[in-house]
């Protein structure tokens, strides 16, 4: 990766590809890592290795290996630089991807093979290298194992390297200008190498949050979006893109009204600081009185400082699955305890609800299954009360993290009241075990449960006597309840929150959970939406968990209504047959009231 | 040679980090190392032998180590796995 053997690749404005298409695209994908960025695309394409089978005289077979040594020598000279750069730019844990892809270029059976191949079956360094290194891949991808799965894809990145010295090719991975690099996939290293530019964002066609790409910009703290399945294919060099890393979401070739809303989005993060200094210390309070714990949604150790900066009343929504984002097993509890107990301690004296892990559906961690339908498969709770031991291990971290009385515990997917059932039952057992064992915790932690399944929002009353508090889950409860697929960019427009059906819901969700009592709060998208601000606390919401982004802004609408009249309106809404009416409604009652506060 | 069952104490087994503390270790030493586990035996000083056992916590490897300074190596593997190969 020296400088003279790396091609610098100029931007051009608009260059067309397969005749092209000029039209604007708006594509939905998994936000990787937060942030908000606009410019110009470049293309990233790592050229595809092509293998030139040649059959080598004995006499020559040495210089191919020779030559596969020479290759291997350059290749961990490219590895240490990028090792190197990476501990100095995200530290020693990220580096050690590239450390072990050292080793293996260092494998002496591997080596020895390769070496063997050559001589007895006459072929040329670049064959059997590709033939040796692609048969391990091969047998990682068919392990059982996720985590040897994984692994194949280290074994490819340091097959592509050493056939690239092989033939002697140059590295891409340097441009000149800004730009959002746009990639089928981007390696570890092609994440890194690239970065050394001026790179506004990523977006890819593969990836999960989980992935590398995932991890590394969020280390780098570039935003990324990822599997937005065909953007390599569909954007050009030089076109323009917006890149909105919060919510997942990319526009290629935007019009002036999509670059007008991304300034505008874009202005009120730049103002979000000031705003916060006016807003961090004040209640989220309506004029006539009513509070409403106004919260945040985080779970990365780096966010946690920043909820309390921006005055936020804790965390709402902790999702613990986040601890297993990069990983190949399951933390133990010590690990968990640690996780739960900084977040507790970082949000003191206020709470912190903590999800226990929400797996399956799209999030499919360390248990790998295949489903034809995951969202209706195994998920959240069910897997939790399948596994106990998995379940009980949480409860224990989250238990023992509770000593400053701070910790609440949250239930995911639950479809109604004997999930919740039978989930005490645990609860209880941990409880037990604990006090035997003299371990210090929170007798009182509070339990809620996630309501996002239809089922359980109608039943939100009988399972409100169970709990200590209900928190609404929009995106799933959506999802379920429209029988709409967000992630199925087809039928995006289905997706709609302010359908009449999921606003009857949630208030039976609410007067579910006041019947009995208990407070009832969301956390799902719909909570940190402005212009639902108004109807949801008409409805008579009790605490909203946010992403810290919009907080502030959320506040002020809060602080700037009276409860009665907002019940008005959200009594009002509730008479509506369609969301675009619902929709139209609320956003000229917003504009009315707070004429400053930005929309969309 | 020096044969003998070791059993692998860190909770999260031999993934990748522990796996190249292994072998860097055994790379120290001239003696062969060879791992074998539910049958099937690698070359302990082979990175993509050891991940593909990817040996979980409990799970007992025998170590097999021949050659001039195999006590010196034995020594050293076996301090590697009461060590949990220097993770928790």
């Amino acid at each position: 990766m020296s400088d003279q053997s790396e091609y610098i690749e100029q931007i051009k404005p608009f260059e067309q590809k397969n005749g092209g298409n000029n039209g604007r695209t708006v594509i939905h994908g998994i936000a990787a890592s937060p942030g908000l960025a606009f410019g110009k695309v470049f293309v990233f394409e790592p050229k595809t290795i092509e293998i030139s089978q040649r059959i080598v005289e004995p006499e020559e077979a040495e210089k191919e290996i020779e030559q596969v040594k020479q290759s291997i020598q350059r290749s961990e000279k490219e590895l240490n630089k990028i090792l190197s750069f990476t501990e100095q730019k995200i530290g020693n844990a990220k580096a050690r991807i590239f450390e072990a892809q050292i080793l293996i270029l260092h494998d002496p059976d591997l080596l020895d093979q390769i070496f063997h191949r050559i001589r007895s079956e006459r072929k040329n360094a670049e064959t059997v290298v590709y033939a040796e290194l692609t048969k391990i891949q091969e047998s990682m991808l068919n392990a059982s194992d996720p985590y040897l799965r994984e692994r194949a894809d280290d074994i490819g990145d340091v097959k592509h390297r050493i056939i690239r010295n092989i033939q002697q090719d140059r590295l891409f991975s340097r441009f000149k200008g800004t730009a959002i690099v746009v990639a089928k996939n981007l390696s570890p290293a092609d994440t890194m190498l690239l970065s050394r530019n001026d790179v506004l964002g990523y977006a890819t066609d593969m990836g999960g949050i989980t992935s590398h790409t995932a991890l590394l910009s969020r280390s780098l703290k570039i935003p990324a979006v990822v599997g937005l399945s065909r953007i390599s294919r569909d954007a050009t060099t030089g076109d323009e893109m917006i890149l909105d890393g919060y919510s997942g979401t990319i526009v290629l070739r935007p019009n002036k009204a999509d670059i007008d809303r991304y300034t505008e989005k874009r202005r009120r993060y730049v103002l979000f600081e000031e705003k916060l200094l006016v807003l961090r210390d004040l209640p989220a309070e309506t004029t006539d009185g009513r509070t409403i714990t106004l919260s945040a949604n985080a779970d990365l150790e780096e966010e946690l400082d920043f909820v309390g900066f921006q005055g936020a009343e804790g965390i709402g929504l902790f999702r613990s699955e986040s601890l297993l984002i990069g990983r190949d097993t399951f933390p133990t509890e010590d690990e968990q305890y640690e996780a739960y107990w900084l977040a507790a301690e970082k949000v003191y004296p206020h709470n912190v609800i903590i999800r226990v892990f929400d797996i399956g559906g799209d999030k499919v961690y360390p248990l790998m299954i295949e489903e034809n339908n995951p969202f209706l498969g195994w998920r959240g709770i069910r897997i939790l009360l399948d596994r106990p031991e998995l379940f009980k291990t949480q409860l224990r971290a989250l238990f023992r993290a509770s000593t400053k009385k701070n910790v609440k515990i949250l239930l995911p997917m639950i479809s109604g009241v004997s999930e919740i059932a039978a989930s005490m039952i645990h609860i209880k057992d941990v409880k037990t075990e604990l006090r035997e064992k003299n371990i210090p915790f929170d007798e009182n932690v509070q339990v809620g449960a996630m309501i996002e399944i239809p089922s359980a929002a109608i039943m939100a009353k009988e399972i409100a006597r169970m709990v200590d508090f209900l928190s609404i889950g929009t995106n799933d409860l959506i999802q379920y309840l429209l029988a709409v697929d967000r992630g199925n960019p087809t039928i995006t427009k289905l997706f709609q929150e302010f359908h009449p059906a999921v606003l009857r819901m949630i208030q039976h969700t609410i007067d579910g959970g006041h019947k009995r009592k208990i407070h009832v709060g969301m956390c799902g998208e719909m909570a940190g939406d402005p212009i639902a601000t108004i109807l949801l606390v008409g409805m008579g919401i009790d605490s909203l968990s946010v992403v810290p982004s919009v907080l502030p802004e959320v506040k002020k609408i809060i602080r700037s209504i009276n409860y009665k009249e907002a019940a008005k309106i959200s009594r009002r809404a509730l008479t509506m047959g369609t969301p675009e009416e619902v929709f139209d409604y609320l956003k000229r009652t917003l504009k009315t009231k707070l004429p400053d506060v930005p929309i969309g | 040679m020096i044969e003998e069952t070791l059993i692998v104490k860190n909770q999260k087994g031999i993934h990748t980090r522990p796996a190249a503390v292994l072998v860097k270790t055994a790379a120290k030493f001239s003696s062969d190392f060879t791992i074998i586990k539910d049958g099937i035996s690698i070359n302990g000083k082979s990175i993509i032998g050891v991940m593909s056992l990817a040996a979980e916590e409990g799970a007992e490897l025998t170590v097999r180590i021949e050659g001039s300074d195999e006590k010196e190596a034995f020594e050293a593997i076996k301090n590697v796995f009461e060590r949990g190969f220097d993770e928790d």
